[in-house]
Protein backbone atom coordinates (compact mmCIF):
# COMPACT_ATOMS: atom_id res chain seq x y z
CA UNK A 1 0.00 0.00 0.00
CA UNK A 2 2.90 2.56 1.19
CA UNK A 3 6.39 2.20 -1.09
CA UNK A 4 8.98 4.67 0.31
CA UNK A 5 12.25 3.46 -1.81
CA UNK A 6 15.42 5.63 -1.06
CA UNK A 7 13.91 8.91 0.12
CA UNK A 8 16.30 11.60 1.09
CA UNK A 9 15.15 15.23 1.91
CA UNK A 10 17.95 17.77 2.25
CA UNK A 11 17.31 21.36 3.49
CA UNK A 12 20.04 23.11 2.55
CA UNK A 13 23.13 21.21 4.09
CA UNK A 14 20.93 19.72 6.44
CA UNK A 15 20.12 16.32 5.68
CA UNK A 16 16.29 15.47 7.48
CA UNK A 17 16.29 11.79 6.14
CA UNK A 18 19.07 9.86 4.75
CA UNK A 19 18.25 6.99 2.27
CA UNK A 20 15.02 5.58 3.88
CA UNK A 21 13.52 2.69 2.91
CA UNK A 22 10.32 0.77 4.19
CA UNK A 23 6.93 -0.79 2.97
CA UNK A 24 3.50 -1.32 4.95
CA UNK A 25 1.17 -4.10 3.26
CA UNK A 26 -2.50 -3.63 2.91
CA UNK A 27 -4.02 -3.22 6.41
CA UNK A 28 -1.25 -3.39 8.04
CA UNK A 29 -0.55 -0.87 11.38
CA UNK A 30 2.86 0.42 11.45
CA UNK A 31 4.65 2.45 14.01
CA UNK A 32 7.47 4.84 13.07
CA UNK A 33 9.23 5.13 16.21
CA UNK A 34 12.25 8.02 16.83
CA UNK A 35 13.19 11.02 19.21
CA UNK A 36 11.88 14.37 18.72
CA UNK A 37 14.04 15.61 15.11
CA UNK A 38 14.27 12.21 13.88
CA UNK A 39 12.84 12.97 10.71
CA UNK A 40 9.24 11.29 10.88
CA UNK A 41 7.82 14.36 10.23
CA UNK A 42 9.53 15.24 7.45
CA UNK A 43 8.81 11.50 5.73
CA UNK A 44 5.19 11.66 6.75
CA UNK A 45 5.03 15.16 4.41
CA UNK A 46 6.48 13.92 2.21
CA UNK A 47 4.19 10.82 1.77
CA UNK A 48 1.65 13.08 1.92
CA UNK A 49 2.63 15.10 -0.95
CA UNK A 50 3.14 18.00 0.75
CA UNK A 51 7.05 18.21 0.45
CA UNK A 52 8.53 16.90 -2.18
CA UNK A 53 11.62 14.58 -1.73
CA UNK A 54 15.01 15.33 -2.51
CA UNK A 55 15.87 11.64 -4.15
CA UNK A 56 14.14 8.19 -4.21
CA UNK A 57 10.27 7.32 -4.56
CA UNK A 58 7.45 7.00 -2.19
CA UNK A 59 4.17 5.44 -3.82
CA UNK A 60 0.91 5.19 -1.94
CA UNK A 61 -1.51 2.88 -3.41
CA UNK A 62 0.60 2.59 -6.56
CA UNK A 63 0.63 6.51 -7.06
CA UNK A 64 3.87 8.60 -7.00
CA UNK A 65 3.80 11.25 -4.41
CA UNK A 66 5.66 13.62 -6.49
CA UNK A 67 4.33 12.75 -10.15
CA UNK A 68 1.12 12.06 -9.18
CA UNK A 69 0.39 14.02 -5.77
CA UNK A 70 -3.92 14.26 -6.57
CA UNK A 71 -4.22 10.85 -6.34
CA UNK A 72 -2.48 10.55 -3.46
CA UNK A 73 -4.26 13.22 -1.40
CA UNK A 74 -7.52 11.35 -2.52
CA UNK A 75 -6.46 7.88 -0.74
CA UNK A 76 -4.54 9.79 2.32
CA UNK A 77 -5.91 10.70 5.91
CA UNK A 78 -3.57 12.98 7.37
CA UNK A 79 -3.71 13.96 10.84
CA UNK A 80 -0.28 16.88 11.19
CA UNK A 81 1.22 17.17 14.79
CA UNK A 82 -1.10 20.11 15.65
CA UNK A 83 -4.77 19.03 14.63
CA UNK A 84 -5.40 21.72 11.84
CA UNK A 85 -8.63 22.89 12.98
CA UNK A 86 -10.55 25.96 12.40
CA UNK A 87 -11.23 27.44 15.87
CA UNK A 88 -13.94 29.80 14.79
CA UNK A 89 -16.14 26.64 13.29
CA UNK A 90 -18.49 24.36 14.93
CA UNK A 91 -17.20 20.38 15.10
CA UNK A 92 -19.91 20.01 12.56
CA UNK A 93 -19.24 23.12 10.42
CA UNK A 94 -15.36 22.15 10.15
CA UNK A 95 -16.12 18.68 9.36
CA UNK A 96 -18.75 19.02 6.74
CA UNK A 97 -16.01 21.51 5.01
CA UNK A 98 -13.30 18.91 5.32
CA UNK A 99 -15.76 16.25 3.57
CA UNK A 100 -16.89 18.87 0.96
CA UNK A 101 -13.28 19.70 0.40
CA UNK A 102 -13.07 15.47 0.12
CA UNK A 103 -15.28 15.71 -2.65
CA UNK A 104 -18.44 14.20 -0.14
CA UNK A 105 -21.68 15.93 -1.35
CA UNK A 106 -25.33 15.04 0.08
CA UNK A 107 -26.70 12.22 1.85
CA UNK A 108 -22.86 10.63 1.40
CA UNK A 109 -21.70 13.80 3.42
CA UNK A 110 -24.25 14.03 5.75
CA UNK A 111 -23.77 9.55 6.60
CA UNK A 112 -19.69 10.38 6.71
CA UNK A 113 -20.24 12.98 9.29
CA UNK A 114 -22.87 10.85 11.48
CA UNK A 115 -20.22 7.82 11.29
CA UNK A 116 -17.03 9.90 12.60
CA UNK A 117 -19.27 11.45 14.97
CA UNK A 118 -20.06 8.24 16.52
CA UNK A 119 -16.91 6.86 16.06
CA UNK A 120 -15.10 9.59 18.00
CA UNK A 121 -17.71 10.08 20.27
CA UNK A 122 -18.32 13.13 19.47
CA UNK A 123 -21.92 13.58 19.81
CA UNK A 124 -22.32 15.75 22.70
CA UNK A 125 -19.82 18.74 21.12
CA UNK A 126 -21.21 18.45 17.68
CA UNK A 127 -22.35 21.63 17.74
CA UNK A 128 -19.77 23.92 20.30
CA UNK A 129 -17.20 26.09 18.77
CA UNK A 130 -13.84 24.16 18.05
CA UNK A 131 -11.90 27.32 20.15
CA UNK A 132 -14.13 25.89 23.36
CA UNK A 133 -12.88 22.43 22.76
CA UNK A 134 -10.39 21.01 25.70
CA UNK A 135 -7.14 19.64 24.01
CA UNK A 136 -8.38 16.09 23.51
CA UNK A 137 -11.28 16.95 22.23
CA UNK A 138 -9.52 19.20 19.24
CA UNK A 139 -7.24 15.76 18.95
CA UNK A 140 -10.56 13.61 18.02
CA UNK A 141 -11.80 16.07 15.63
CA UNK A 142 -8.19 16.00 13.97
CA UNK A 143 -8.86 12.39 13.97
CA UNK A 144 -12.07 12.93 12.81
CA UNK A 145 -11.31 14.77 10.09
CA UNK A 146 -8.53 12.69 8.64
CA UNK A 147 -11.22 9.83 8.47
CA UNK A 148 -14.02 10.95 7.33
CA UNK A 149 -13.43 9.54 3.73
CA UNK A 150 -12.66 6.42 4.73
CA UNK A 151 -9.34 6.54 3.02
CA UNK A 152 -7.41 3.33 2.75
CA UNK A 153 -3.99 5.01 3.88
CA UNK A 154 -4.24 7.23 7.42
CA UNK A 155 -1.02 8.84 8.35
CA UNK A 156 -1.15 9.80 11.95
CA UNK A 157 1.75 11.82 13.47
CA UNK A 158 1.72 11.81 16.81
CA UNK A 159 -1.86 11.21 17.52
CA UNK A 160 -1.91 10.27 21.30
CA UNK A 161 0.16 13.68 21.89
CA UNK A 162 -1.26 15.69 25.00
CA UNK A 163 -4.27 13.33 25.81
CA UNK A 164 -4.75 11.86 29.24
CA UNK A 165 -4.44 8.62 29.76
CA UNK A 166 -8.18 7.70 29.48
CA UNK A 167 -8.02 9.55 26.00
CA UNK A 168 -5.18 7.65 25.28
CA UNK A 169 -6.43 3.58 25.37
CA UNK A 170 -9.53 5.42 23.38
CA UNK A 171 -7.44 6.34 20.25
CA UNK A 172 -5.44 3.49 20.71
CA UNK A 173 -8.21 1.38 20.70
CA UNK A 174 -10.00 2.96 17.67
CA UNK A 175 -6.04 2.86 15.52
CA UNK A 176 -6.55 -0.83 16.47
CA UNK A 177 -9.84 -1.21 14.57
CA UNK A 178 -8.41 0.57 11.74
CA UNK A 179 -5.65 -2.18 10.88
CA UNK A 180 -7.37 -4.64 8.53
CA UNK A 181 -9.35 -2.17 6.63
CA UNK A 182 -6.54 0.39 6.34
CA UNK A 183 -3.04 0.78 6.36
CA UNK A 184 -2.18 2.96 8.96
CA UNK A 185 1.60 4.84 9.51
CA UNK A 186 1.36 6.49 13.43
CA UNK A 187 4.45 8.20 14.56
CA UNK A 188 5.44 8.51 18.09
CA UNK A 189 8.11 8.93 20.67
CA UNK A 190 6.30 7.07 23.38
CA UNK A 191 7.49 3.14 23.42
CA UNK A 192 4.38 1.28 24.75
CA UNK A 193 2.42 3.03 22.25
CA UNK A 194 4.27 1.03 19.58
CA UNK A 195 3.96 -1.97 21.24
CA UNK A 196 0.21 -1.60 22.31
CA UNK A 197 -1.48 -0.88 18.42
CA UNK A 198 1.40 -2.20 15.82
CA UNK A 199 2.71 -4.91 14.39
CA UNK A 200 5.34 -3.46 12.77
CA UNK A 201 7.95 -1.12 14.28
CA UNK A 202 10.27 1.49 12.09
CA UNK A 203 13.11 2.90 14.24
CA UNK A 204 14.56 6.01 12.83
CA UNK A 205 17.28 7.88 14.69
CA UNK A 206 19.27 11.06 12.99
CA UNK A 207 17.13 10.46 9.49
CA UNK A 208 17.75 6.98 9.37
CA UNK A 209 16.16 4.21 9.68
CA UNK A 210 17.92 1.60 12.39
CA UNK A 211 15.38 -0.91 12.82
CA UNK A 212 12.46 -2.38 11.27
CA UNK A 213 10.65 -5.56 12.87
CA UNK A 214 7.87 -6.65 15.01
CA UNK A 215 8.36 -5.44 18.73
CA UNK A 216 8.59 -8.95 19.82
CA UNK A 217 10.88 -9.59 17.39
CA UNK A 218 12.79 -6.24 17.90
CA UNK A 219 13.83 -6.99 21.88
CA UNK A 220 14.32 -10.44 21.28
CA UNK A 221 17.55 -9.82 18.65
CA UNK A 222 18.90 -6.80 20.90
CA UNK A 223 18.76 -9.39 23.92
CA UNK A 224 22.51 -11.32 23.42
CA UNK A 225 22.37 -12.93 26.73
CA UNK A 226 20.23 -13.23 29.70
CA UNK A 227 20.76 -10.48 32.44
CA UNK A 228 19.80 -11.54 36.37
CA UNK A 229 19.76 -8.58 38.63
CA UNK A 230 20.76 -8.96 42.47
CA UNK A 231 20.23 -7.25 45.36
CA UNK A 232 22.24 -8.20 47.94
CA UNK A 233 22.18 -7.10 51.80
CA UNK A 234 25.92 -6.39 52.84
CA UNK A 235 28.44 -7.04 49.32
CA UNK A 236 31.78 -7.18 49.63
CA UNK A 237 33.73 -4.51 47.89
CA UNK A 238 34.74 -6.64 45.29
CA UNK A 239 31.15 -8.40 44.21
CA UNK A 240 32.17 -7.87 40.64
CA UNK A 241 35.55 -10.25 40.84
CA UNK A 242 33.74 -12.45 43.14
CA UNK A 243 30.80 -12.69 41.28
CA UNK A 244 32.87 -13.31 37.83
CA UNK A 245 34.29 -16.62 39.30
CA UNK A 246 30.93 -18.07 39.30
CA UNK A 247 30.95 -21.26 36.24
CA UNK A 248 28.36 -19.83 33.89
CA UNK A 249 28.72 -16.22 34.60
CA UNK A 250 30.12 -13.98 31.87
CA UNK A 251 29.92 -10.71 32.38
CA UNK A 252 29.50 -8.50 36.09
CA UNK A 253 28.10 -5.48 35.92
CA UNK A 254 27.74 -2.82 38.64
CA UNK A 255 24.76 -0.73 38.54
CA UNK A 256 23.69 3.02 40.47
CA UNK A 257 22.72 1.02 43.46
CA UNK A 258 26.12 0.02 45.07
CA UNK A 259 23.67 -3.20 46.55
CA UNK A 260 22.53 -4.00 42.84
CA UNK A 261 24.95 -5.58 40.63
CA UNK A 262 23.57 -7.22 37.28
CA UNK A 263 24.91 -11.08 36.37
CA UNK A 264 25.08 -11.38 32.34
CA UNK A 265 25.34 -15.22 31.08
CA UNK A 266 24.73 -17.29 27.51
CA UNK A 267 21.44 -16.73 26.09
CA UNK A 268 19.50 -19.81 26.81
CA UNK A 269 20.95 -20.96 29.93
CA UNK A 270 19.62 -19.90 33.79
CA UNK A 271 22.21 -19.74 36.40
CA UNK A 272 20.10 -18.43 38.97
CA UNK A 273 20.37 -21.39 41.09
CA UNK A 274 24.53 -21.22 40.77
CA UNK A 275 24.64 -18.03 41.66
CA UNK A 276 21.99 -17.93 44.33
CA UNK A 277 24.07 -20.51 45.78
CA UNK A 278 27.13 -18.27 45.95
CA UNK A 279 25.47 -15.46 47.53
CA UNK A 280 23.75 -17.47 50.12
CA UNK A 281 27.11 -19.61 50.69
CA UNK A 282 29.35 -16.09 51.06
CA UNK A 283 26.45 -14.66 53.67
CA UNK A 284 25.87 -11.47 51.57
CA UNK A 285 22.41 -11.68 52.57
CA UNK A 286 20.66 -12.29 49.03
CA UNK A 287 17.74 -10.28 49.41
CA UNK A 288 16.02 -10.16 45.55
CA UNK A 289 16.68 -12.12 42.33
CA UNK A 290 15.20 -11.43 39.39
CA UNK A 291 15.69 -11.85 35.79
CA UNK A 292 15.97 -8.87 33.73
CA UNK A 293 14.10 -8.93 30.15
CA UNK A 294 15.27 -5.86 27.76
CA UNK A 295 11.50 -3.73 27.00
CA UNK A 296 11.08 -2.11 23.63
CA UNK A 297 12.34 0.55 25.39
CA UNK A 298 15.72 -0.10 25.96
CA UNK A 299 15.85 -1.57 22.60
CA UNK A 300 15.04 2.16 21.43
CA UNK A 301 17.81 3.49 23.79
CA UNK A 302 20.19 1.19 22.40
CA UNK A 303 19.43 1.70 18.51
CA UNK A 304 18.92 5.47 18.95
CA UNK A 305 22.33 6.18 21.12
CA UNK A 306 25.62 5.52 19.79
CA UNK A 307 27.66 3.24 21.59
CA UNK A 308 29.96 5.93 23.29
CA UNK A 309 27.27 7.27 24.68
CA UNK A 310 26.22 4.67 26.40
CA UNK A 311 28.98 3.30 28.83
CA UNK A 312 28.08 -0.31 29.48
CA UNK A 313 27.45 -0.20 33.55
CA UNK A 314 24.66 2.42 32.65
CA UNK A 315 23.21 0.83 29.75
CA UNK A 316 20.83 -0.81 32.32
CA UNK A 317 19.42 1.22 35.30
CA UNK A 318 17.35 -1.74 36.82
CA UNK A 319 14.59 -0.89 39.15
CA UNK A 320 14.00 2.19 37.40
CA UNK A 321 12.37 0.62 34.44
CA UNK A 322 10.58 -2.88 35.72
CA UNK B 1 -15.46 23.51 -8.60
CA UNK B 2 -17.28 22.01 -5.61
CA UNK B 3 -13.74 22.71 -3.22
CA UNK B 4 -14.15 26.19 -4.54
CA UNK B 5 -17.98 26.43 -3.62
CA UNK B 6 -16.64 24.77 0.47
CA UNK B 7 -13.81 27.14 0.89
CA UNK B 8 -15.74 30.40 -0.45
CA UNK B 9 -18.54 29.18 2.41
CA UNK B 10 -16.12 28.46 5.13
CA UNK B 11 -14.49 31.78 4.34
CA UNK B 12 -17.23 33.53 4.57
CA UNK B 13 -18.27 32.07 7.83
CA UNK B 14 -15.13 32.86 9.40
CA UNK B 15 -15.20 36.31 8.10
CA UNK B 16 -18.78 36.70 9.80
CA UNK B 17 -17.73 35.21 13.17
CA UNK B 18 -14.81 37.33 13.85
CA UNK B 19 -15.15 40.87 14.54
CA UNK B 20 -13.33 42.15 11.47
CA UNK B 21 -15.91 42.72 8.99
CA UNK B 22 -18.25 44.09 11.39
CA UNK B 23 -15.52 46.76 12.33
CA UNK B 24 -13.88 47.31 8.48
CA UNK B 25 -17.34 47.82 7.34
CA UNK B 26 -18.53 50.06 10.19
CA UNK B 27 -15.43 51.98 9.66
CA UNK B 28 -16.39 52.01 5.38
CA UNK B 29 -19.84 52.92 5.43
CA UNK B 30 -19.11 55.62 7.83
CA UNK B 31 -16.54 57.11 6.37
CA UNK B 32 -18.34 56.71 3.04
CA UNK B 33 -20.98 58.31 4.63
CA UNK B 34 -19.75 61.11 6.20
CA UNK B 35 -17.55 61.87 3.01
CA UNK B 36 -20.89 62.25 1.29
CA UNK B 37 -22.31 64.02 3.61
CA UNK B 38 -19.68 66.45 3.51
CA UNK B 39 -19.50 67.07 -0.22
CA UNK B 40 -22.85 67.33 0.00
CA UNK B 41 -23.35 70.27 2.27
CA UNK B 42 -20.36 71.74 0.80
CA UNK B 43 -22.36 71.70 -2.52
CA UNK B 44 -25.39 73.39 -1.12
CA UNK B 45 -23.46 75.98 0.49
CA UNK B 46 -22.29 76.77 -3.14
CA UNK B 47 -25.82 76.82 -4.50
CA UNK B 48 -26.93 78.98 -1.46
CA UNK B 49 -23.84 81.48 -2.63
CA UNK B 50 -24.39 81.10 -6.43
CA UNK B 51 -28.08 81.97 -5.68
CA UNK B 52 -27.41 85.21 -3.88
CA UNK B 53 -24.78 86.42 -6.32
CA UNK B 54 -26.07 85.23 -9.73
CA UNK B 55 -29.95 84.47 -8.85
CA UNK B 56 -29.81 80.59 -10.27
CA UNK B 57 -27.73 77.54 -9.47
CA UNK B 58 -27.64 75.88 -12.92
CA UNK B 59 -23.58 75.71 -12.86
CA UNK B 60 -24.28 73.05 -9.98
CA UNK B 61 -23.08 69.82 -10.56
CA UNK B 62 -23.92 66.95 -8.12
CA UNK B 63 -21.57 64.60 -10.34
CA UNK B 64 -18.72 66.80 -10.45
CA UNK B 65 -19.02 68.57 -6.81
CA UNK B 66 -20.43 65.12 -5.16
CA UNK B 67 -19.50 61.69 -6.56
CA UNK B 68 -16.01 62.64 -8.18
CA UNK B 69 -15.19 64.09 -4.96
CA UNK B 70 -16.64 61.25 -2.90
CA UNK B 71 -15.00 58.46 -5.34
CA UNK B 72 -11.51 60.18 -5.36
CA UNK B 73 -11.78 60.10 -1.86
CA UNK B 74 -12.62 56.35 -1.14
CA UNK B 75 -9.83 54.95 -3.23
CA UNK B 76 -7.74 56.24 -0.25
CA UNK B 77 -10.13 55.01 2.14
CA UNK B 78 -9.86 51.36 0.45
CA UNK B 79 -5.96 51.17 0.44
CA UNK B 80 -6.17 51.58 4.22
CA UNK B 81 -9.25 49.18 4.75
CA UNK B 82 -8.88 45.89 2.47
CA UNK B 83 -5.62 45.75 3.35
CA UNK B 84 -7.43 44.27 7.03
CA UNK B 85 -9.46 42.18 5.15
CA UNK B 86 -7.43 40.12 3.14
CA UNK B 87 -4.41 39.92 5.92
CA UNK B 88 -6.10 36.69 7.75
CA UNK B 89 -6.61 35.07 4.34
CA UNK B 90 -3.38 32.97 3.98
CA UNK B 91 -1.13 34.15 6.96
CA UNK B 92 -3.62 32.41 9.47
CA UNK B 93 -3.43 29.19 7.69
CA UNK B 94 0.15 29.22 8.57
CA UNK B 95 -0.07 30.58 11.83
CA UNK B 96 -2.45 27.91 12.91
CA UNK B 97 -0.92 24.92 10.76
CA UNK B 98 -4.18 24.44 9.06
CA UNK B 99 -1.86 25.33 5.91
CA UNK B 100 -0.74 21.84 5.99
CA UNK B 101 -4.14 20.24 6.26
CA UNK B 102 -5.66 22.63 3.00
CA UNK B 103 -1.94 21.31 0.90
CA UNK B 104 -2.39 17.91 1.88
CA UNK B 105 -6.28 17.80 1.12
CA UNK B 106 -6.78 16.92 -2.67
CA UNK B 107 -7.61 20.35 -3.98
CA UNK B 108 -5.72 22.67 -6.02
CA UNK B 109 -3.43 25.20 -4.97
CA UNK B 110 -5.15 28.20 -7.54
CA UNK B 111 -8.59 26.68 -6.13
CA UNK B 112 -7.02 27.70 -2.91
CA UNK B 113 -6.30 30.76 -4.06
CA UNK B 114 -9.40 31.60 -6.10
CA UNK B 115 -11.57 30.53 -3.15
CA UNK B 116 -10.08 32.95 -0.68
CA UNK B 117 -10.20 35.84 -3.20
CA UNK B 118 -13.78 35.11 -4.17
CA UNK B 119 -14.79 35.18 -0.56
CA UNK B 120 -12.86 38.00 0.41
CA UNK B 121 -14.37 39.95 -2.81
CA UNK B 122 -17.85 38.99 -1.71
CA UNK B 123 -17.49 40.84 1.40
CA UNK B 124 -16.28 43.84 -0.64
CA UNK B 125 -19.13 43.89 -2.93
CA UNK B 126 -21.30 43.55 0.20
CA UNK B 127 -20.27 46.42 1.56
CA UNK B 128 -20.07 48.54 -0.98
CA UNK B 129 -23.69 47.55 -2.03
CA UNK B 130 -25.17 49.16 1.45
CA UNK B 131 -23.03 52.38 0.16
CA UNK B 132 -25.32 52.90 -2.83
CA UNK B 133 -28.32 54.22 -0.15
CA UNK B 134 -25.86 57.15 -0.48
CA UNK B 135 -26.93 57.58 -4.35
CA UNK B 136 -30.31 56.31 -3.98
CA UNK B 137 -31.33 58.75 -1.28
CA UNK B 138 -29.69 61.88 -3.01
CA UNK B 139 -31.39 60.72 -6.08
CA UNK B 140 -34.95 61.00 -4.14
CA UNK B 141 -33.94 65.09 -3.63
CA UNK B 142 -31.88 65.79 -7.07
CA UNK B 143 -31.45 65.20 -10.21
CA UNK B 144 -27.67 63.99 -11.10
CA UNK B 145 -26.47 61.82 -14.00
CA UNK B 146 -26.33 58.03 -12.98
CA UNK B 147 -24.06 56.90 -15.92
CA UNK B 148 -20.63 58.35 -14.14
CA UNK B 149 -22.21 56.96 -10.97
CA UNK B 150 -22.26 53.26 -12.00
CA UNK B 151 -18.84 53.99 -13.65
CA UNK B 152 -17.22 55.14 -10.61
CA UNK B 153 -18.93 52.21 -8.85
CA UNK B 154 -17.55 49.82 -11.51
CA UNK B 155 -13.74 51.60 -10.93
CA UNK B 156 -14.67 50.96 -6.99
CA UNK B 157 -15.13 47.09 -7.87
CA UNK B 158 -12.22 47.50 -9.74
CA UNK B 159 -9.72 49.00 -7.96
CA UNK B 160 -10.89 46.89 -5.00
CA UNK B 161 -10.52 43.73 -6.90
CA UNK B 162 -6.75 44.78 -7.34
CA UNK B 163 -6.14 45.85 -4.09
CA UNK B 164 -7.57 42.98 -2.31
CA UNK B 165 -5.37 40.72 -5.10
CA UNK B 166 -2.09 42.55 -3.50
CA UNK B 167 -3.50 41.78 -0.01
CA UNK B 168 -4.03 38.01 -0.60
CA UNK B 169 -0.77 37.87 -2.45
CA UNK B 170 0.94 40.21 0.84
CA UNK B 171 -0.36 37.51 3.05
CA UNK B 172 1.00 34.49 1.31
CA UNK B 173 4.38 35.48 1.85
CA UNK B 174 4.11 35.77 5.94
CA UNK B 175 2.35 34.20 8.71
CA UNK B 176 2.19 37.31 10.55
CA UNK B 177 -1.09 39.11 10.18
CA UNK B 178 0.39 42.51 10.77
CA UNK B 179 3.31 42.05 8.49
CA UNK B 180 0.70 40.79 5.66
CA UNK B 181 -1.00 44.03 6.05
CA UNK B 182 1.73 46.38 6.34
CA UNK B 183 2.97 44.74 3.15
CA UNK B 184 0.04 45.15 1.34
CA UNK B 185 0.11 49.19 2.52
CA UNK B 186 3.63 49.60 1.34
CA UNK B 187 3.01 47.92 -1.97
CA UNK B 188 -0.06 50.10 -2.71
CA UNK B 189 1.35 53.18 -1.80
CA UNK B 190 4.55 52.77 -3.82
CA UNK B 191 2.00 52.16 -6.70
CA UNK B 192 0.18 55.21 -5.88
CA UNK B 193 2.98 57.29 -5.61
CA UNK B 194 4.15 56.10 -9.25
CA UNK B 195 1.48 58.47 -10.26
CA UNK B 196 3.56 61.15 -8.91
CA UNK B 197 7.13 60.02 -10.42
CA UNK B 198 4.78 59.77 -13.81
CA UNK B 199 3.98 63.10 -13.68
CA UNK B 200 7.50 64.47 -12.52
CA UNK B 201 8.27 62.28 -15.80
CA UNK B 202 5.56 64.37 -17.75
CA UNK B 203 5.42 63.80 -21.21
CA UNK B 204 8.11 61.38 -21.83
CA UNK B 205 7.86 57.56 -22.52
CA UNK B 206 8.95 57.19 -19.20
CA UNK B 207 6.54 59.22 -17.78
CA UNK B 208 3.55 57.37 -19.87
CA UNK B 209 4.46 53.95 -18.43
CA UNK B 210 4.76 55.01 -15.47
CA UNK B 211 2.20 56.38 -14.80
CA UNK B 212 0.33 53.41 -16.75
CA UNK B 213 1.70 51.33 -13.69
CA UNK B 214 -0.14 53.74 -11.75
CA UNK B 215 -3.54 52.92 -10.59
CA UNK B 216 -4.49 56.42 -10.56
CA UNK B 217 -4.98 57.53 -14.12
CA UNK B 218 -7.10 54.17 -14.70
CA UNK B 219 -9.52 55.37 -11.45
CA UNK B 220 -9.49 58.94 -12.53
CA UNK B 221 -11.14 58.02 -16.28
CA UNK B 222 -14.06 55.62 -15.04
CA UNK B 223 -14.66 58.53 -12.24
CA UNK B 224 -15.34 60.72 -15.16
CA UNK B 225 -17.31 58.26 -16.53
CA UNK B 226 -15.28 57.15 -19.50
CA UNK B 227 -15.08 53.52 -19.89
CA UNK B 228 -11.77 52.58 -21.64
CA UNK B 229 -10.69 49.01 -22.24
CA UNK B 230 -7.22 49.83 -21.20
CA UNK B 231 -8.24 50.63 -17.80
CA UNK B 232 -10.29 47.40 -17.79
CA UNK B 233 -7.47 45.59 -18.83
CA UNK B 234 -4.96 47.12 -15.93
CA UNK B 235 -7.17 46.19 -13.36
CA UNK B 236 -8.32 42.59 -14.28
CA UNK B 237 -4.35 42.10 -15.19
CA UNK B 238 -2.64 43.25 -12.18
CA UNK B 239 -5.82 41.34 -10.39
CA UNK B 240 -4.92 38.34 -12.01
CA UNK B 241 -1.11 38.99 -11.72
CA UNK B 242 -0.70 39.39 -8.10
CA UNK B 243 -3.16 36.42 -7.78
CA UNK B 244 -0.80 34.32 -9.86
CA UNK B 245 2.01 35.18 -7.28
CA UNK B 246 0.04 34.52 -5.06
CA UNK B 247 0.10 30.95 -6.28
CA UNK B 248 3.77 30.87 -6.96
CA UNK B 249 4.36 31.51 -3.41
CA UNK B 250 2.03 28.80 -2.00
CA UNK B 251 3.51 26.26 -4.42
CA UNK B 252 7.24 27.15 -3.25
CA UNK B 253 6.68 26.91 0.11
CA UNK B 254 6.74 23.59 0.05
CA UNK B 255 10.14 23.57 -1.37
CA UNK B 256 12.14 25.42 0.87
Amino acid sequence: MIEVCNITKRYGHLTAIDRVTFRVEKGEVLAFLGPNGAGKTTTMRILTSFIPATEGTAQVAGFDCAEQPEEVKKRIGYLPETPPVYQELTVAEYLSFVGKLRGLAGTGLTQALDRVIERLSLGSVRKRLIANLSRGYRQRVGLAQALIHDPPVLILDEPTVGLDPKQIIEIRELIKSLAGSHSVILSTHILPEATAVCQRVVIINGGRIVAEDTPDQLSARLRKSEKISVTLKAPPADVVERFSAVPGVEHVLATADPQTVLIECALGKDIREEVARFAVGQNWGLLEMKPVSMTLEDVFLKLTQREDEVPASNAIHVGERS
Amino acid sequence: MPPVQAIIAKELRSYFVSPIVYVVGAVFLLTFGFLAYLYIVFTGAQAIQLMQMQGSTAQINLNDLVFRNLFASMRFVLLLILPILTMRLLAEERKLRTFEFLMTAPVRINEIIVGKFISVYLVFVGMLLLTTLVPLTLALFSDFDWYPVLTGYLGLLLLGGFFLAVGLFASSITENQIVAAFTSFGLLLMCWLLAGLGSLLGDTPAGHVISYLSFMEHYDHLVRGLIDTKDLMYYLSGTVLMLFLAHRIVDASRWK
